[in-house]
């Protein structure tokens, strides 16, 4: 039976998971998650889990310490802004949730309604694993399952009449000896690699790259719950393209002009080079603010046609708003893949648009 | 950060539920150290309830202190909460439940299994000082010495009704309730506030009043004795009273569950679970009340027994890591158990002294003030006085002396916007006095009455705040106020103030409203 405690416990989980559920769109405009994210878990602040009551405002309250100091010594961090942090003295209504990503991407999934994603080329890759599930009688001994080679010696003796109970003592013979055996089993696998691909020409600015990264954040959040072995790619560009680290990805600015071509060159070379399309599922997110160099976007186009498309399974193309952009990059590419059934354009304006446009992208379960 | 030693002693009991292999009693080591301690405490002159002690592991513990004490409550989200809680600062080394121990007949205490036996001493020790003080303190005399069986019942009740109206019903309308639990009159147990009236009683009509003149016996005088402005005032006195006599409530109401129990429209099963919340409210009631007097009375008896009476020299060490963890500060809070236990030596070294009474407060000579000493030896005796018929409020206005804040290093703290953070704002002796009291008054919450349940004339509820210059958290008070709603049924008003001006938040059941007033 399980204990009370576990009943009301399970209950008030339950309760955030709905608070979580609830708030999703506000907390998918916030970065403040990433901050938290550890290694498998993220950090939650939930305000007001707490029921309400009629009460003073904290911050207006003060009251009584001890201890040295003079008038003016700080003594502990209020809040920032109220509902938000926590002050480390008195009343901490902030509640923390730890919860795990893979639980915060059912959420997602749940809340936006995601289709679970049929990877490609399933039934091609096989690989084998070892099992340990059944007994033999011979094998190892660092194998031997002691349970039942006593199982068998006791039973052995019993019906030999060789067991004392005023004297039980139980001596396995070489025939009594069991020991575990493994099977080949053969399973399925799916890998996946995510490209991010991000302009970092001098028309992104910072508001735009946190877009970006929030984007970025749930997607992978997302994506990592539908593949067992997942790998990230990160490749910024202007005028030219490089491959970078996730930290640089977020935290780089160039300047200067921007040849997306070169960015698709670069992920064509590093496809072929590493993944297999017929081993991997790959994706594509591209983010840029729709400027680009004239005269390259033909060059773009072709390259996706000939080279991207046929390889990966979704490319989706990310609209960031800036206030330099042009923003007609998406236009070109609605236009030219408009029967594609792998590519995905959005148009983000501002933090709020993320949601929307993680729906669009991953809407098709792909 | 260290380990903070913690002893809410919020009382537990009830052990139904919990099968025997999670409770022990004593080993005969610690019954034999019980035994001792036991002793010493009456030695002393210290009166309590028989107490059992049992043994928890941490889990236990932590599930039982969730519950508030007592494993059979009825079931609720937010003592999963409370246990997440628990759990979490103990897995991460934060705080750590050393015992618990509830206001019941016996008394029930409840052990951490891991503690080495100083502890346990220690422990025992402290419990025998608060069981002494629930059993004496005038502030218990009415709670229910059987709360035990008490909560025990209230939870088979609520059980019954999740399997009959259904679990989200039932959450939904205890939510409401627990949201208003705060609106009770901790004086009424001791106070008789209206006479009972039979309720069908009519009376009948009064003839109507007149103004009452002085007795004049020279007519020219009139004027003089019975002056227009007189009789203006008496007019409007009469007035007033009649007015008052329409109104409903007819004297400001502060116990609202109450209010709430005989003339909200509910159901038989939200009334009695209204009932449940209320009593369970003025039960912990006076553990608020008296935080600071009981844990200082209680620590105040386990340095006293074991420094004099129990500790080996091996237990030295032990002993005073953990009994100055218990009593360490920190600089943006109160610790009660090093503010009671303080003042509590301070009121007895006064009394051994005679520093009290018109002569010492009329010196003005510091020197001779310091070195007073009428060697009266009347410590003991006034401090089991105190922990008699004072409460925490009563106790800190008595007892807290410009000296002893002076010494203990008390300061007042404000929250600075600029910077945003707390910083201290002062030193001085009356701020500080002032400010404690507030906080302790009514709990550190806000006075809120019912001036008015058929506001409009359209039985809506009207709610006051006594604005006393700090203001209420408004978001809180929003949704409070919808959960008021629920039980009311028609609309419902607080009047506060924000920012100096006046203001009425509405709630008719769709729309939140606000306007000055």
């Amino acid at each position: 039976m399980s204990s009370k405690i576990e009943r009301d416990h399970a209950r008030f989980n339950q309760i955030i998971r709905g608070k979580i559920k609830k708030e999703l769109r506000r907390y998918m405009t916030r970065g403040e998650l990433i901050g938290k994210k550890g290694k498998d878990l993220v950090s939650i602040p939930i305000p007001q889990v707490e029921i309400p009551h009629f009460e003073f405002e904290t911050r207006k309250l003060g009251g009584v310490g001890q201890g040295e100091g003079e008038p003016g010594t700080p003594i502990g961090r209020g809040d920032a802004e109220p509902g938000q942090g926590a002050g480390e003295t008195p009343g901490d209504h902030i509640l923390e949730v730890d919860l795990s990503l893979e639980e915060l991407a059912k959420i997602l999934g749940e809340e936006l309604e995601l289709p679970r994603i049929e990877p490609r080329g399933k039934k091609n890759i096989v690989n084998e694993k070892e099992r340990y599930t059944g007994i033999r009688q011979v094998g190892p001994e660092s194998l031997r399952h002691f349970k039942r080679t006593y199982k068998a010696a006791l039973k052995r003796q019993l019906a030999t009449g060789t067991y004392d109970p005023n004297h039980p003592l139980v001596i396995p013979i070489q025939e009594d000896k069991r020991y575990r055996s493994w099977k080949l089993t053969k399973e399925p696998e799916s890998n996946a690699v995510i490209f991010y691909i991000m302009d970092v020409s001098g028309s992104m600015g910072d508001e735009q790259k946190e877009v970006v990264r929030i984007e970025s954040f749930w997607i992978d959040t997302w994506l990592r719950s539908q593949y067992k072995g997942i790998e990230s790619r990160y490749i910024i560009h202007d005028a030219v393209a490089r491959e970078v680290d996730s930290h640089t990805f977020y935290h780089t600015r160039e300047s200067g002009g921007t040849i997306i071509s070169s960015a698709y060159e670069l992920c064509n070379r590093l496809i072929d080079a590493h993944y297999n399309p017929s081993e991997w599922n790959i994706y594509i997110f591209h983010f840029s603010d729709g400027d680009n160099w004239y005269g390259d976007t033909d060059k773009c186009l072709s390259i996706l046609e000939n080279h991207l498309l046929p390889k990966v399974n979704l490319f989706c193309y990310g609209q960031v708003r800036s206030f330099y952009g042009s923003g007609q990059f998406k236009g070109e590419i609605d236009e030219y893949f408009a029967d594609a059934e792998n590519v995905v354009t959005s148009e983000i304006n501002s933090k709020e648009g993320i949601y929307d446009s993680i729906k669009e992208f991953l809407g098709k379960g792909k | 950060m260290g380990i903070r030693p913690f002893f809410p002693h919020r009382c537990l009991s009830g052990l139904p539920n919990l099968s025997s292999t999670s409770f022990m009693s004593l080993t005969p080591e610690l019954e034999a150290i019980r035994k001792e301690v036991e002793g010493y405490a009456r030695e002393y002159g210290l009166d309590f309830f028989d107490v059992i002690f049992e043994i928890l592991d941490f889990d236990k513990l932590n599930e039982v202190a969730s519950y508030m004490g007592f494993p059979t409550r009825y079931p609720h989200w937010r003592f999963g909460m409370e246990y997440e809680q628990l759990q979490k600062s103990y897995t991460y080394g934060l705080q750590k439940i050393y015992e618990m121990v509830i206001n019941n007949d016996p008394s029930y205490a409840y052990l951490l299994k891991c503690n080495n036996d100083v502890d346990q001493k220690l422990v025992m020790a402290h419990v025998y000082g608060h069981v002494d003080f629930f059993k004496n303190n005038i502030w218990f005399s009415h709670t229910n010495r059987k709360m035990m069986d008490g909560m025990a019942n209230h939870g088979a009740r609520i059980r019954r009704y999740i399997d009959r109206y259904g679990e989200e019903k039932v959450e939904r309308f205890l939510d409401c309730c627990l949201s208003l639990e705060n609106l009770i009159d901790p004086h009424s147990p001791f106070i008789k506030r209206q006479d009972e009236k039979p309720r069908f009683n009519f009376q009948e009509e009064e003839e109507e009043k007149t103004i009452k003149k002085l007795k004049v016996e020279r007519p020219y005088m009139d004027s003089y004795i019975n002056p227009a402005d007189f009789l203006e005032s008496q007019k409007k006195k009469l007035e007033q009273e009649a007015e008052k006599k329409q109104k409903f409530p007819e004297n400001p109401e502060r116990d609202v569950l109450l209010f709430l129990i005989n003339h909200a429209p509910l159901e038989n099963w939200q009334l009695d679970i209204l009932s449940i919340i209320r009593d369970e409210a003025y039960y912990f009631a006076p553990q608020a009340q008296t935080k600071i007097m009981n844990e200082g009375w209680a620590s105040y008896w386990h340095s006293k027994i074991m420094t004099q009476k129990c500790l080996k020299d091996s237990e030295v060490v032990d002993y005073a890591d953990h009994h100055s963890g218990t009593l360490s500060t920190r600089p943006g809070r109160i610790n009660p158990y090093k503010l009671g236990i303080e003042l509590f030596r301070d009121i007895e070294d006064r009394w051994n002294k005679g520093k009290f009474g018109k002569e010492y407060e009329e010196c003005d000579d510091l020197e001779k003030k310091k070195n007073w000493d009428k060697k009266l030896g009347l410590g003991m005796q006034k401090i089991f006085e105190v922990r008699k018929i004072y409460n925490d409020v009563m106790f800190i206005d008595a007892f807290l002396t410009e000296e002893f804040c002076r010494e203990q290093k008390l300061f007042t703290y404000r929250y600075n916007e600029q910077t945003q953070m707390y910083e201290i704002a002062d030193r001085d002796f009356k701020k500080i006095k002032a400010s404690l009291l507030f906080s302790l008054t009514n709990f550190g919450q806000p006075f809120i009455y019912i001036t008015d349940a058929n506001y409009g004339n359209r039985g809506e509820l009207y709610l006051q705040h006594r604005y006393e210059g700090v203001e209420l958290r408004i978001d809180y008070a929003k949704d409070t106020l919808q959960n008021l709603y629920t039980l009311w049924k028609r609309p419902v008003h607080l009047e506060t103030v924000v920012n100096d001006k006046g203001i009425l938040f509405t709630f008719d059941g769709k729309n939140h409203e606000e306007r000055r007033i």
